[in-house]
């Protein structure tokens, strides 16, 4: 038990990193640049954890980014982080019913990553899957109608938080079983590989799955035959309620590949995301799987019935808040770079909860699916089998 | 490969005649013209059919690029290729799925699998109904073997169909006899659903029957009355089948006339065809080897009775693998064998 403390309160100290260290010891950010000058002009900046590889090299820490790309980082997680705390109310008004896993603390995984990929790749989540959405390009009237179950949802509003899909941009969903979607991301890498076009998968999964069965399985099959698998595990500390160190013998999940590389992130930094994602898709189109660990955090609660402060102090969250927020850092990179002043960014922040307010209005519009949905997409065409309204006299679908 | 492989059919020929199908013709696609072959030969030569008429056709699993355990997939591997006929590791569950995901007009043939439960219950059933239709799972085809050979064992024997007709979103097929197979694994691999294939472990050499050369297929979802009669209706699938013909025999001999369907597809059923032999008969049997608490004979018997309750003339009857895990030795006492039916059968008429 000592040691098993012992290892808590080491994972506990590592929760707070301080960024700050990052600022002061990359010598160009003090540099002021003028803001007049160029969009799309090239910056570089060091990462402020360095990588930490298993089995393979390190990825550069210097990232080149632009100021364009990081104005967009910060508009793009401020809407996540918007958008999870408008569904976060809306569930509490019971307008959002049936789960709901949130996403707030995490924004840096899901922008960074898209940084670093095209949509012809494909991306595959768990439940916690509305900014992974948003980040693959859909829209905020889709996810707020789906979550409301309503048509104008993006899977009609049948699928409803966990199930959000996008097809056009090689989003293969939020799938609700722990774990079962790397699986299915090994084999959308086996079919790119099958096909030959270039292109990989990614299949993101928590610090709680990571423990799973079929993880392995999958490993082993998309290492056997050099599959172009990214499997990130997104290690938010807590699979629940569960701190990491109680479930996992070795929490060092980017080694738990064995025979597969990998790679630990600081997963609170968009850039070090990107980087590490743009290493992690050339070395697999090369040599096969290869794990991302994005050391991250989660706010809120596993999900809307999870305080998320039973088994964690409110110093820690608080701390991880003040430490390592990952739209903060980029804030004050924008800041010390002076590509846009504190005012210009308080008003984009209060944009995009105009775009919420008005997406989450619009969406309230969308009426709930007709019941007849209720029986279609079970098979190809009709239900398929026999069945009854509630009166159990009328039949609504019979035998295709 | 192939060679030895007839030369063991070769020698369980003599047990052919014992257990032998009524296989009455099916008006629409069966022709005469047919050659004599067991039921892994005619899965052989479903499977070699439909990767020759669809290009996008593959088959993976454990063993199935050296023929599979079962002879079934003999030659396919040297005929289209390593790269549409493939081994994988014992967990081919994990792949198939995202592959035939990102393939939705492929057909994935799966040997083995009732150890992929999960997959195919929470993924490949649900895929289409969770997007909204913007994925699915309807290339897959999973072929796995079930039921008894009489000394299995445990785990071999088992019948898990009832476990899968729990699952809205997929189809379960049984096939009772080679030509049977053929056809409805060729309808099975080119319906747009995910299907669940169950191939009788005992007839894989043992059921020997005229099967037509030609691509073909029989109707899914479609009962088929095998054997027609007026006292009492009998509904079966799979192995079963047999058994219940040889009861239907004797009870002919003592001058009951018993009716026997095959059921073929399990999920979605053919309700209607049972119903219109219940209404004639007023009696109902089931046999399944699958044991009888939770078992899909409980589903049809509740539906008959639902529907045609004031027709019935006797309790539903049950005849069916007994509440046990599947016996080593106890396999004839566990077993509904034809004298269990035959008991069954008398004292239904005679309720």
């Amino acid at each position: 038990m000592a040691l098993a403390h012992a290892a808590s309160s080491s994972s506990r100290s590592n929760l707070l990193r301080p960024f700050s260290a990052a600022i002061s010891c990359a010598p160009s950010l003090r540099r002021p640049f003028s803001s007049s000058s160029d969009d799309t002009r090239t910056l570089t900046i060091e990462t402020s954890v360095p990588f930490t590889s298993h089995q393979c090299e390190t990825p550069s820490r210097s990232v080149e980014t632009s100021p364009k790309e990081l104005l967009s980082f910060f508009r793009d997680m401020a809407t996540m982080r918007r958008m999870e705390i408008a569904a976060d109310s809306l569930y509490k008004a019971k307008l959002i019913r049936g789960f709901c896993h949130l996403y707030d603390g995490q924004e840096a995984v899901a922008v960074g990553m898209e940084a670093a990929i095209t949509k012809k790749d494909s991306i595959i989540t768990a439940y916690r899957d509305h900014c992974t959405f948003l980040g693959r390009g859909g829209t905020l009237l889709q996810v707020f109608s789906e979550l409301m179950g309503r048509q104008a949802g993006c899977s009609k509003g049948k699928g409803g938080s966990m199930h959000f899909y996008k097809k056009d941009s090689g989003f293969y969903g939020g799938h609700g079983i722990v774990g079962a979607q790397v699986p299915l991301g090994c084999g959308l890498a086996f079919a790119q590989k099958y096909s030959k076009d270039g292109t990989v998968s990614f299949a993101l999964y928590g610090d709680g799955a990571a423990n799973q069965g079929q993880l392995f399985e999958a490993l082993n099959i998309a290492a056997l035959w050099d599959l172009p698998a990214i499997l990130v595990c997104e290690n938010n500390h807590y699979g629940m309620g569960t701190a990491e160190w109680r479930a996992a013998k070795s929490p060092s999940y980017y080694k738990r590949g064995d025979y597969v590389p990998g790679l630990k992130v600081d997963g609170m930094d968009a850039l070090a995301v990107k980087q590490a994602c743009k290493f992690a898709k050339e070395h697999a189109l090369k040599n096969g799987p290869i794990i991302l660990e994005m050391d991250t955090y989660r706010y809120h609660g596993h999900s809307m019935s999870d305080p998320g402060s039973t088994y964690r102090t409110r110093d820690e969250i608080s701390g991880v808040r003040q430490e390592r927020d990952p739209i903060e850092r980029i804030r004050k990179l924008i800041l010390t770079h002076d590509l846009a002043t504190e005012k210009e960014l308080k008003d984009t922040e209060k944009e995009v909860r105009k775009l919420v307010d008005e997406a989450i209005a619009q969406a309230k519009e969308s009426p709930m699916p007709d019941p007849s949905e209720l029986f279609t997409n079970v098979y190809s065409k009709g239900l398929g089998v026999e069945a009854f309204g509630a009166d159990r006299k009328e039949v609504r679908a019979v035998l295709p | 490969m192939a060679a030895s492989s007839m030369r063991r059919f070769g020698r369980l020929g003599c047990w052919v005649s014992r257990r032998e199908f009524s296989t009455c013709d099916d008006k629409v696609v069966v022709q005469k013209s047919g050659k004599s072959m067991n039921l892994y030969s005619a899965i052989n030569q479903a499977l070699h059919i439909a990767l020759e008429s669809d290009p996008r056709a593959y088959v993976f699993g454990e063993d199935v690029g050296f023929g599979g355990v079962f002879r079934c997939t003999t030659g396919l591997a040297d005929r289209f290729g390593k790269s549409r006929v493939f081994n994988t590791p014992l967990c081919e569950q994990v792949h198939l799925m995202g592959f035939i995901l990102t393939w939705p007009h492929k057909q994935g043939i799966v040997g083995f699998g009732i150890g992929l439960a999960a997959m195919i219950v929470n993924e490949a059933a649900k895929f289409r109904y969770r997007s909204g239709n913007q994925f699915n799972c309807g290339g897959l085809t999973i072929r796995a073997p079930y039921g008894a050979v009489g000394h299995g064992g445990h785990y071999h024997s088992q019948s898990p169909e009832a476990f899968f007709c729990h699952v809205p979103g997929i189809k379960v097929i049984i096939p009772r006899s080679p030509q049977q197979a053929k056809g409805l694994l060729l309808s099975s691999i080119r319906d747009p659903n995910p299907v669940v294939f169950f191939e009788p472990k005992w007839l894989y050499r043992l059921a020997v029957e005229e099967v037509p050369e030609h691509d073909y297929m029989l109707p899914l979802s479609e009962a088929e009355v095998i054997r027609e009669g007026s006292d009492i209706t009998l509904v079966g699938w799979g192995a079963q089948l047999s058994i219940m013909e040889q009861a239907c025999l004797e009870a002919e001999k003592e001058g009951i006339s018993c009716e026997l369907i095959d059921l073929k597809t399990l999920l979605p059923w053919d309700k209607e065809t049972v119903e219109a032999s219940v209404r004639k008969t007023g009696r109902l049997l089931i046999s399944h080897e699958a044991p009888v608490t939770g078992g899909f004979g409980a589903e049809i018997s509740a539906s008959i009775v639902e529907r045609c309750f004031l027709r019935l003339e006797a309790p539903v009857a049950r005849v069916c693998g007994l509440d046990t895990p599947f016996p080593l030795v106890f396999e004839p006492f566990y077993m509904p064998t034809k004298n269990k039916i035959l008991d069954a059968i008398k004292s239904t008429v005679n309720y």
